[in-house]
């Protein structure tokens, strides 16, 4: 009678919350995988959530092609979500992606770390902030 | 498994003639399984006539498994007559908090100015343990907690037995992280409660009430039918009556749930304090 389990509460009180956002919005769990991203970010990502599965976020990413505004490779690990995950802390970048459109955007991007308990990573948020 | 129900009035004790039907103590669920390991579910003030039962029983292990510190699921704790019996082992398992460890919360119910006596003072072996994030068994019996939408550190409770198996759900809103458009795994308590043979669930409001209580943590009827289909529970009691819900209110709220899973009567019903529900 074993059970997978479930998303934790508080990836899944993240995601309600992201979902009634106007802010694009990117969550992933504590492994970095990419489990769910908002409406508003659809025009980021160029799809829907409901037609992507849940993957790492280093190969979602990848499609995007990251770079500075150097316009040098910008790998997950010096990403706000990266640093999120890795390192276990809030930061705040400004990078280069190409949407799926092919249009070149510069974003402005926050991540921070879900803590349920002091050691208990349970996952990450990145915003994209418009400017 | 043979369950009773001492208490199922949500908030706050609501004794009188309204309430005589389906009863006015807080939330206490005893779980008796047929090698006589004995649960209990929740502290609400129920759990001080069984106190008394279990003695006359001549119980003398007994755990506690509490979702959440909130008063009407504590506050008959220190009624609790195997507490004060030095014969008795009590195991109290919780939620774990980021903050302060078990027995540290629950210490502040037994202090001034709350209450005369120490914590340390008790007759009983007491030990307290944070719920495992893991299934755990006791007694050979299989225990799986998992945090649950509720304001606090909340959690609900599964128990399985190798023929059956039980959720228990009392404080829940799963309806605040959605219910509908999602698959199990991104709805709070659905690892709880999936295909169990009984599911015990919040269902505090009618419709309209909630809409005034959104984010109290508590579930209206049609929220709670809607939880109890999606994880296709094969039979749902109603639990946590509203306090301001007499006998009559709480039959037509029970009337709604049978109209919402279309008139099925045999699939839900209220908690009632006093009934035994058997499993085989």
């Amino acid at each position: 009678m074993g059970k997978p389990r479930s998303k934790h509460l508080v990836l899944i009180l993240a995601r309600e919350f992201a979902s009634n956002l106007a802010t694009p919005t990117l969550i992933t769990d504590e492994r970095g995988w990419l489990v769910f991203y908002n409406e508003a970010a659809e025009a980021i990502f160029g799809r829907a959530f409901s037609e992507v599965v849940e993957m790492p976020l280093e190969e979602w990413t990848a499609r995007f092609e990251p770079r500075t505004l150097e316009s040098e490779p910008l790998p997950l690990e010096r990403r706000p979500s990266g640093i999120a995950l890795y390192e276990r802390r809030a930061a705040h970048e400004r990078f280069r992606i190409t949407s799926v459109d092919g249009v070149e955007r510069e974003v402005s991007v926050t991540a921070f770390p879900l803590f349920a308990h002091a050691d208990e990573l349970v996952g990450t948020v990145t915003i994209f902030w418009r400017e | 498994m043979r369950l009773t129900i001492w208490g199922c009035r949500g908030s706050v004790p609501t004794p009188g003639p309204d309430t005589f039907r389906y009863g006015g103590n807080t939330s206490c669920v005893e779980v008796s399984l047929d090698d006589g390991t004995i649960l209990v579910l929740d502290a609400g003030t129920g759990i001080r006539a069984l106190g008394f039962d279990l003695l006359e029983r001549g119980a003398q292990r007994v755990h506690l498994l509490l979702t959440h510190l909130h008063l009407d699921h504590l506050e008959g704790l220190r009624f609790f007559a195997p507490l004060w019996d030095e014969r008795v082992t009590l195991d109290v398992w919780g939620p774990p908090s980021p903050v302060s460890s078990l027995q540290e919360r629950i210490a502040r119910s037994f202090s001034p100015p709350l209450f005369p006596i120490d914590l340390r003072e008790v007759p009983a072996q007491v030990t307290f343990h944070d719920v495992p994030r893991e299934p755990w068994t006791v007694d050979g019996t299989r225990l799986v907690a998992d945090l649950v939408a509720h304001p606090g550190p909340t959690v609900g409770f599964r128990i399985e037995t190798a023929t059956s198996s039980f959720a228990y759900l009392p404080d829940h809103e799963p309806a605040l992280a959605g219910i509908a458009d999602r698959s199990r795994d991104w709805i709070s308590g659905a690892v709880i409660a999936e295909d169990v043979d009984l599911l015990l669930h919040d269902a505090q409001y009618f419709e309209d009430e909630y809409e005034e209580r959104i984010g109290w943590g508590h579930s209206s009827v049609a929220d709670a039918v809607a939880f109890a289909q999606v994880v296709a529970a094969r039979r749902l009691v109603l639990f946590h009556h509203e306090p301001l819900h007499t006998d009559g209110s709480l039959e037509r709220l029970e009337a709604r749930a049978r109209s919402l899973a279309d008139g099925n009567e045999d699939w839900s019903a209220l908690a009632r304090e006093g009934m035994v529900i058997e499993l085989p």
